[in-house]
């Protein structure tokens, strides 16, 4: 089944085409990467899709329903979630409490209740703490929830923002770069992670450079160059094509290349 | 962790036992003017400390409050505790119309489009003497409960401090809550805050009409307390003070509101030998708070202690 | 017509004073990212000090000149103490420690001086020129030329000079700035100390129309700031033209609608270009709108 679709998606800033008539269709439970050299477009198709920007062309189909142009807090009611690639974790808040927001859309209480902490208030606190620390566990960070999110290095808050982003449970997750400035040992752990998310049914889009992570975690990978779809396929189909590797290295770097090999 | 209404706690039991330490009437009476501030500061701290929307005009949403009790009573003729109300209603309804369109903007310019709203209730007020007495402004009949009319600094100290405390409660609650913790984000990231699910606008403008509310019961009070009530009380100074009470405070602590109101109302009084030199001491608080000890008294003090223990 | 020319030459003379104040807004501005708020207080600094100088017994051109020398350090106190001390701060903070420092001098000056309303005598004599009908102070050309020499003095300093080369480098990229070896605080520094001088120039200018008092600080900076958000702040060029058409505006409601609200149209004015056009007419500065 097809979760999330784009049809010709495009936006351009000034006279750059940013994202130019993409389309790519998701099934659901899979991890489909988009891969592509800086420049490509890709935080930018993320941000369509997630409702940041508003597309100039084309739809976005997610579960079936047209959600062109809706915002993201509504998306986000519709179970589609993501991260960022510059981190925005809630600075001045703990870790626990960051993960605790990512419960926002699942918290009923009404202002009222909220202004008078009525019973249902406290357990609605004690719920949320709660599916928070469960998030949190998911992506191996139990242990420093009551720290303020501030003194936790990058790689650790990476994994805040996903436990965040998965407290929403949503039905798919698009994450934005996940590995990047993470050394080996946590690009292994994401690893785990992003299959262990899959396994519970929640689909993942990723937007990935680290081309290891990539090859080995993804079920399908498209690929982006200028904006424009260049090809979709298989991590091995898309290792081995060859405009793939041109886009990455230019014509000049793919002959460089060539020597280098030799 | 201690449970949230424990400083309230401590808080009222002070406001209980201070009466008993004034040597006269004035005393009360500078006291019954901390706890009208303290009241507005709260809600202005809602919206600056819990959300991050800076508003240089909120003292705006204090003229309506207090010349909506003074021109209901005295021309339209409403009992006046129902004035109180009313105007609530109408500063709330002001700040809904208001903030849709200037909760858009981010920074220096949602800072000054606050401002210049501010000032421009100030305009009106002066302008339409006809209904507000103009420059000089114009009386305000007594607070009339059923028969009681409310007179003197002690119901009034009663009164004010138990407003204070009432409205201090629902921001703490506020505070441990989906709501206060949705605000909280939305100061931190707005982007971040969308895509779990908030409605950052709609969250921006219902803080916006509650701080509004909780400044408009302060100016009908300050306004019935008086039984006066001049267009500066919307000016812009007045803006800046109230924000002022809030930063130095601590913006999100609401015992730092209290604390920044209580500084920013007894220093004028005992200043008073030295009156010209209100204002320079203001300018200098303001400019040494933002320049050296920005997060406020309050957080600062708990900040210290808590680098204290072992 | 004579009316029309009446109102049209008030709104210019209005107009030069509010492109003074905006330009020196503008100046920081572009240096710095700060907002001054003291920048009303120049003006009012510089036709102040000159008149209690003159009661004090100094010859009036000297008054004038020491009047703005001393503007020209308050300008450079600030920057020194409160705005470099701030450092990285948020820009709300930074225009909330302006707030305060005009307020400080505000309160200063109600010491230092009095709260009473001073003037200084017109520099051509006091009788009006007729000029179509309307009577025009000569004070308002002195004023009109003032304000044209300086904005062409400024053109000129920031276009011809290496030193105007680096105050703009410092504006599009600070970083870049220091990388090049320009020192950016004393960049920024200047930049205080130019604007100062203008509003205290324009202080001594306008005083024999407007008269000036320890308060006349806080509304020429909001009026100044409507201007320079206008034109679109960051420009300087929309500065004078916004200022002018802010005072164009004043002048014609005052005289066709109604003088009581002639100070509102500056922050109707604020309002409507942050909520429609937040870049203003010329603008090209960065608006975070959502």
């Amino acid at each position: 089944m097809t979760i999330l679709e784009t049809e010709r998606l495009s936006i351009a800033f000034g006279g750059l085409r940013a994202v130019d008539e993409v389309s790519l269709a998701v099934d659901s439970g899979i991890v489909f990467s988009i891969i592509g050299p800086n420049g490509a477009g890709k935080t930018t198709l993320f941000n369509l899709i997630s409702g940041l920007y508003t597309p100039q062309d084309g739809r976005v189909r997610f579960g079936g329903d047209d959600v062109t142009g809706l915002s993201p807090h509504r998306l986000a009611r519709r179970g589609l979630s993501r991260t960022f690639q510059n981190l925005q974790i809630f600075f001045r808040m703990t870790v626990l409490e960051n993960v605790m927001v990512g419960r926002h859309r699942h918290e009923g209480a009404g202002i009222w209740s909220e202004l008078l902490h009525l019973p249902s208030v406290g357990r609605c606190n004690r719920n949320t703490r709660e599916a928070a620390r469960a998030a949190l566990a998911r992506v191996g960070l139990q242990g420093g929830a009551d720290q303020l999110a501030g003194t936790l290095s990058y790689g650790a808050l990476r994994r805040v923002e996903i436990a965040r982003a998965l407290a929403s449970e949503p039905r798919i997750l698009l994450l934005d770069e996940p590995a990047a400035g993470c050394n080996p040992v946590e690009t292994q752990e994401l690893d785990g992670v992003i299959r262990s998310i899959v396994n519970d049914g929640i689909t993942v889009v990723l937007v990935e450079h680290d081309m290891r992570l990539v090859m080995n975690i993804s079920d399908r990978i498209h690929v982006l160059a200028n904006g424009r779809t260049l090809t979709e396929g298989t991590a091995a189909e898309v290792r081995s094509n060859a405009a793939v590797v041109e886009a990455y290295l230019g014509a000049h770097g793919v002959s460089e290349a060539a020597h280098a090999v030799r | 962790m201690a449970h949230r209404l424990a400083g309230l706690a401590v808080i009222a039991v002070i406001a209980v036992l201070l009466p008993a330490f004034f040597p006269s009437a004035y005393y009360t009476r500078v006291a019954t003017l901390v706890f009208i501030f303290a009241l507005a500061a709260v809600g202005l701290n809602l919206l600056m400390g819990f959300a991050g929307q800076v508003s240089l005009g909120h003292a705006g949403f204090v003229g309506i409050g207090g010349y909506s009790v003074a021109i209901g009573a005295t021309y339209l003729g409403m009992p006046t505790w129902l004035c109180i109300f009313v105007s609530a209603a109408l500063s709330g309804l002001v700040a809904f119309l208001v903030g849709r369109p200037i909760l858009r903007l981010r920074g220096h310019y949602l800072a000054v489009a606050t401002l210049g709203f501010g000032v421009l209730v100030g305009i009106v007020l002066t302008n339409e003497a006809a209904w507000t007495g103009g420059p000089d402004g114009m009386t305000v009949p007594r607070l009339t409960l059923l028969t009681w009319q409310v007179r003197g600094a002690d119901a009034w100290y009663w009164i004010a401090a138990s407003t204070f405390l009432g409205g201090a409660m629902l921001a703490l609650n506020l505070n441990d809550s989906p709501t206060g913790r949705a605000l909280k984000a939305i100061h931190d990231s707005e982007v971040a805050a969308a895509v779990l699910g908030i409605d950052v606008s709609y969250q921006k403008l219902a803080i916006f009409v509650v701080s509004a509310i909780y400044a408009s019961v302060a100016g009908s009070y300050l306004a019935l307390f008086n039984g006066h009530i001049t267009p500066d009380v919307s000016g812009f100074l007045s803006s800046i003070e109230l924000a002022a009470m809030v930063v130095l405070g601590g913006m999100g602590s609401v015992a730092g509101s209290l604390v920044g109101a209580a500084v920013l109302v007894v220093l004028p009084q005992t200043l008073t030998v030295l009156h010209e030199y209100e204002h320079m001491v203001l300018g200098l608080i303001l400019m040494g708070f933002m320049i050296f000890l920005r997060r406020g008294i309050v957080p600062s003090l708990a900040g210290a202690v808590a680098r204290r223990r072992p | 017509m004579a009316e029309f020319l009446q109102f049209f030459f008030s709104g210019l003379t209005v107009g030069a004073v509010y492109a003074l104040v905006a330009l020196g807004f503008t100046l920081i501005y572009n240096s710095s990212d700060v907002i001054n708020f003291g920048q009303g207080e120049f003006v009012m600094l510089g036709g102040m000090s000159t008149v209690f100088l003159a009661a004090a017994g100094m010859p009036l051109s000297l008054a004038a000149f020491a009047a703005i020398i001393i503007t020209i350090a308050v300008g450079l106190a600030l920057h020194r103490l409160a705005i470099e001390p701030a450092g990285d701060a948020s820009p709300v903070t930074l225009i909330m420690i302006t707030i305060g420092a005009s307020i400080f001098l505000r309160g200063a000056a109600e010491v230092i001086f009095d709260k009473r309303f001073h003037s200084l005598p017109p520099m051509l004599g006091s009788a009006p020129l007729h000029i179509g009908g309307a009577a025009v102070l000569p004070q308002s050309l002195v004023v009109l030329a003032g304000a044209g020499i300086i904005v062409v003095l400024l053109w000129l300093m920031i276009d011809r000079t290496l030193l105007g080369k680096a105050v703009v480098a410092t504006a599009v990229n600070r970083l870049a700035a220091r990388l090049v070896g320009i020192d950016t605080r004393r960049i920024v520094g200047l930049s205080f100390a130019i604007s100062a001088a203008i509003g205290a120039v324009a202080g001594v200018l306008v005083t024999p129309i407007t008269l000036t008092s320890y308060d006349v600080g806080t509304l020429l900076a909001l009026k100044g700031f409507a201007a320079a958000m206008l034109g679109g702040i960051g420009s300087a060029l929309g500065a004078v033209v916004g200022a002018l058409v802010l005072g164009m505006l004043e002048a014609f409601s005052a005289g066709y609608l109604s003088s009581k609200y002639k100070d509102a149209i500056a922050f109707l004015v604020i309002l409507v270009v942050l909520l429609t056009m937040p870049q203003g007419l010329l603008g090209k500065g960065k608006i975070e709108r959502v």
